[in-house]
């Protein structure tokens, strides 16, 4: 342990910069971290020598005076990014041995930016869950345990390694990817923070497809300025991607802190569900509060399709997964298991490669587009997605940016919700919502469950108004002021 | 032209309709920078996004986008600026992604026609329903080893246009002169290069039949695999018999694809319906809408060649040509210009002629094309110029027309190094005229009685000088001589 790995991803390149440290001492601080903390199971595959062969580069051009944005910072990346060469499985049995021979356009990026690869992160089989408990390499505990307790408890989901690899200190930033809620959710229940850009502000090319209409890149960090900062080296144009949005990428790190003043913060009436824990209400109205202290202005508005949002993700997600896992099909890369024929060898393949969730969601994808239920499901799901679309842009006419829980409840022991895959579901009503409208979502931190578990506050954007959620996030951070560390880890400290 | 089959019932007819898949001219594929050059080694052309591997992510190549707007305006079609890529999902080794690319419920092209033309003068027109874009699949070899199926992705991902006619077509040879005809198009255009040989235009065709005087459509059967123009007829008339036969002895059509077996000559059934697929078509998320911007269509529309059809009634108003040779010089935009190239100027019908019989004779017996000729238009002007001139005889000509297509030789080279000038000098000619008189006493009494038979006379006379005599000449003289 070393308190190089307690620094911000923002503290640490400025350490970098100023010679406090070198690059060699920053990263074997977090190789010692990582080894410290297999016990998380945040990592599917390690790349410790990956790192140091990065390091060599990054010391020199630190030398040289021609430091990338994250030159020399070790970081982590969910194990759903294709890297070169290295194991890439989407935590799924039927990618067994896969090792690209392309990378993925985002960690190009982070790579041309002097990062540093610790590793591939644990998540969801196919980014499908809320929980990382659907990992064909096990589940993900999180650092954090409750308050007299020493049962593990999820990360929350899918990108469940890289938010408990953030918050257990093993890397100063990490890659995530939101479908319906997989950066959000996680850094909620981690208690760091997690932003999920624009639809179209990342590139998703060499991301594995879960639902391409609704997967996005997006960072983790230990505070909204690493997010920014780290986003500002994920983002951009990819002409490799058709829907990748030909933008600029704003100087977010720079305007963090620029205040919410006269900015009008929306309430959704819609976002009180029934049976939500008081603790979730109180930390919401603590959000609004704290805004309003700082000069915003909170105004309720009104998102009437919310309560269908949860039933059209888990029509349009499955359906197009459904499609986008047909290619593993033990052919050209992964898993084959032979049998008598063609037919036989598919059906094995895939029933033997892919884990129940996974299964389930391929089933339901394929029902809701079979003839003669398309339009009752697919068809429907499309209509209702463009109504909760309509109804943020019509919300938006009223306020600059919207404030949310981030998710209805504190983290779960492991194991728990396992037999009922719609409770688990609904850990993502909140993050659901402006995922189909392919909004920008961060989560941060907010305060502690009373059994001592972190919660979260979401604050939702116009479309490529990151910016906005970026200052409301930083407001909320400030006023949140959120020290307390994952158990365990306070004693090294 | 109407076409029927004589059942044990009665009168049948046959009702057609062509699905044509015709491959994208374009250097890269539909969705990736692959190439796709004919006649790779397996494998050779094929990009990660092509092998369907994990994270890879379709761009449409807009070149593709361009032949279609293109295609559609050749055959006078809707163009529609808002069109969709959707996902056709099933389960096959050489489609990687599971799921092949296509357009289904907004296709870029929609309404259109093309005329075809029947060898007695009249033409019809036949509806075209869209042409869409879609991905090829790769190829399955079966054949290389005892044990295992291969996979060649070279194909994998080229662009095809797929071209739906109605069902207009009403006889095995309208079928086949709507293949040619839109062969035709797609070369002038650019857009395709007809090689059915290398499989860059396949067809399908939709067979069903009917009583005579009935207006309802029978059951069809979609016939894969005709992959030359003899076959496109072959297959429909022995599928039609095939039905035809069906229902007379009591049975029904099932509705079902069939392929066409060119070494047995008959159709057979691929798959029943309990393998019908349910493709699952949905919007591909991966693509946006395409959407052609303002301008592009106008911009295509005024880029486009003269087509067949309005060559063809050019060449019939401005050349005289009849309207069956003009659709025969129309048939290849080379043909045409060639042809044109040697009209210009000159006698139009007369140029058409030697085109059409002497040229394409020689080269059909040579097994060459066009492109292939040894003749340049030029040279066949200079030669139609010499025979016109009177410098060489009409049966001269040809005989300079064989040695040009041997040699390369110009004409007038030809002539002169062979010696081949026509005679007009009388006194040249004379001996001859009083030879062939002298030595055939009993013609001359025919022709007292009958004057035609001087043709009998001229011919011997052309025969002793070799052909080279100005007939008219030898005319002159004999008559003055046989009716002195």
């Amino acid at each position: 342990m070393s308190e190089l790995t307690y620094l911000t991803l923002t503290q640490a390149r400025a350490g970098l910069l100023a010679k406090e440290f070198s690059v060699d001492e920053l990263l074997e601080a977090h190789i010692s971290a990582l080894a410290a903390h297999r016990d998380l199971n945040a990592f599917i595959t390690e790349t410790a020598d990956l790192a140091r062969q990065q390091a060599k580069t990054a010391a020199s051009r630190l030398q040289r005076g021609e430091a990338g944005l994250l030159e020399g910072l070790p970081i982590a990346i969910k194990d759903l990014f294709c890297t070169t060469d290295v194991l890439t499985t989407a935590a799924s049995h039927i990618l067994d041995g896969f090792k690209p021979p392309y990378e993925s356009s985002v960690t190009r990026k982070l790579w041309g930016e002097g990062a540093l690869c610790l590793g591939k992160t644990n998540l969801d089989e196919f980014a499908m869950g809320s929980a990382n408990v659907t990992s064909y390499y096990g589940p993900v505990r999180s650092p954090w345990t409750a308050v007299g307790d020493n049962v593990a408890v999820v990360p929350g989901g899918s990108s469940g390694g890289s938010a408990a690899a953030v918050a257990a200190r093993i890397a100063l930033a990490a890659t995530g990817t939101d479908t319906g809620g997989s950066i959000r959710q996680p850094a909620a229940f981690c208690g760091i923070t997690g932003i999920k850009p624009t639809y179209g502000r990342c590139s998703r090319f060499g991301v594995i497809a879960f639902a391409s209409s609704l997967d996005q890149p997006g960072a983790f960090g230990r505070s909204v300025e690493d997010c920014a900062l780290f986003l500002e080296a994920m983002a951009g144009y990819d002409p490799n991607d058709s829907t990748s949005a030909d933008l600029p990428v704003p100087d977010w790190k720079s305007e963090v802190g620029g205040g919410v003043k006269g900015m009008r913060i929306g309430l959704p009436r819609e976002y009180r569900v029934d049976g939500m824990p008081s603790e979730i209400e109180q930390i919401w109205q603590q959000g609004a509060s704290w805004l309003k202290a700082q000069g915003a202005e909170i105004v309720e508005i009104s998102l009437p399709h919310t309560k269908y949002a949860l039933p059209t993700y888990y029509i349009i997600a499955p359906a197009e997964a459904s499609s986008n896992l047909a290619r593993y099909d033990g052919m050209r890369f992964g898993l084959r298991v032979p049998g008598k024929n063609l037919a036989e060898t598919y059906m094995k393949t895939r029933g033997e490669g892919f884990g129940a969730e996974v299964r389930r969601r391929i089933m339901i994808g394929t029902y809701v587009l079979s003839a003669g239920y398309y339009d009752a499901y697919y068809l429907k799901a499309q209509k209702v997605r463009r109504r909760i679309a309509d109804d943020f842009t019509q919300a938006f006419e009223h306020c600059d940016a919207i404030l949310t829980p981030t998710a209805p409840s504190a983290a779960f022991r492991v194991g728990d919700k396992m037999d009922d895959p719609v409770a688990m579901y609904l850990n993502d009503v909140f993050t659901v919502p402006s995922s189909l409208a392919g909004l920008p979502g961060i989560s941060v931190p907010a305060g502690l469950s009373a059994s001592g578990l972190p919660l979260g506050l979401q604050v939702i954007g116009r479309p490529w108004d990151e910016m906005t959620c970026f200052k409301v996030g930083r407001a909320i951070e400030q006023a949140a002021d959120f020290t307390t560390l994952p158990y365990g880890l306070e004693a090294a400290a | 032209m109407s076409y029927t089959i004589e059942g044990n019932t009665g009168t049948w007819e046959i009702v057609v309709g062509l699905e044509v898949h015709a491959q994208v001219i374009s250097e890269s594929k539909l969705f990736s920078g692959a190439s796709t050059a004919y006649g790779a080694p397996p494998n050779a052309n094929v990009s990660i996004v092509d092998a369907g591997m994990p994270g890879m992510l379709p761009v449409v190549n807009a070149h593709c986008i361009r032949q279609a707007v293109r295609t559609g305006l050749g055959l006078k079609a809707q163009i529609n600026k808002d069109s969709v890529f959707e996902r056709k999902n099933y389960f096959y080794p050489d489609l990687p992604q599971g799921y092949q690319i296509s357009q289904y419920l907004h296709p870029i092209v929609g309404n259109g026609e093309l005329v075809i033309d029947m060898p007695n003068g009249e033409s019809r027109t036949i509806g075209i329903t869209r042409l869409h874009l879609e991905q090829d699949a790769g190829k399955s070899v079966h054949d290389r080893s005892d044990d295992a199926t291969l996979i060649d992705l070279n194909r994998s991902g080229v662009a095809l246009m797929e071209i739906v006619s109605e069902p207009d077509i009403r006889t095995p040879e309208e079928a086949v002169l709507y293949m040619r005809k839109l062969r035709s198009i797609l070369r002038y255009l650019g857009t395709c290069d007809g090689n059915m040989e290398e499989g860059n235009l396949r067809c399908d065709a939709n067979v069903s039949v009917r009583r005579r005087g009935e207006t309802a459509f029978g059951t069809r059967c979609e016939i894969k695999n005709v992959n030359s123009m003899r076959f496109v007829a072959r297959a429909i008339e022995y599928e039609a018999r095939r039905q035809v036969d069906l229902i007379e002895s009591g049975q029904t059509v099932v509705q079902e694809t069939r392929l066409f077996d060119a070494q047995k000559g008959e159709t057979r059934s691929m798959r029943g319906k309990e393998e019908a697929h349910d493709y699952r078509y949905f919007p591909d998320p991966d693509l946006l809408p395409v959407i052609l911007p303002e301008g592009y269509v106008e911009e295509i529309a005024a880029s486009l060649p003269e087509l067949p059809d309005a060559k063809k009634s050019r060449f019939i108003a401005d050349y005289g040509v009849t309207p069956y040779d003009a659709g025969v010089l129309v048939m290849e935009q080379q043909t045409a210009a060639y042809f044109e190239a040697v009209a210009q100027g000159r006698d139009a019908k007369q140029a058409a002629n030697w085109v059409i019989n002497e040229l394409f004779g020689l080269l059909a017996k040579g097994g060459k094309d066009l492109s292939e000729t040894p003749i340049s238009a030029d040279d066949l002007g200079r030669l139609l110029d010499l025979l016109n001139d009177g410098t060489i005889s009409g049966r001269l000509a040809k005989d300079v027309f064989a040695i040009m297509f041997e040699t390369g030789q110009s004409p007038a080279r030809i002539v002169e190094e062979r010696g081949l000038k026509q005679v007009t000098d009388t006194s040249s000619i004379e001996p001859f005229c009083e030879e062939v008189i002298a030595a055939n006493p009993g013609q001359v009494e025919t022709y007292r009685k009958n004057p035609k038979v001087i043709g009998w006379f001229v011919g011997q006379v052309m025969k002793k000088t070799g052909g080279k005599a100005n007939p008219a000449v030898v005319t002159g003289i004999l008559q003055k001589m046989l009716d002195g």
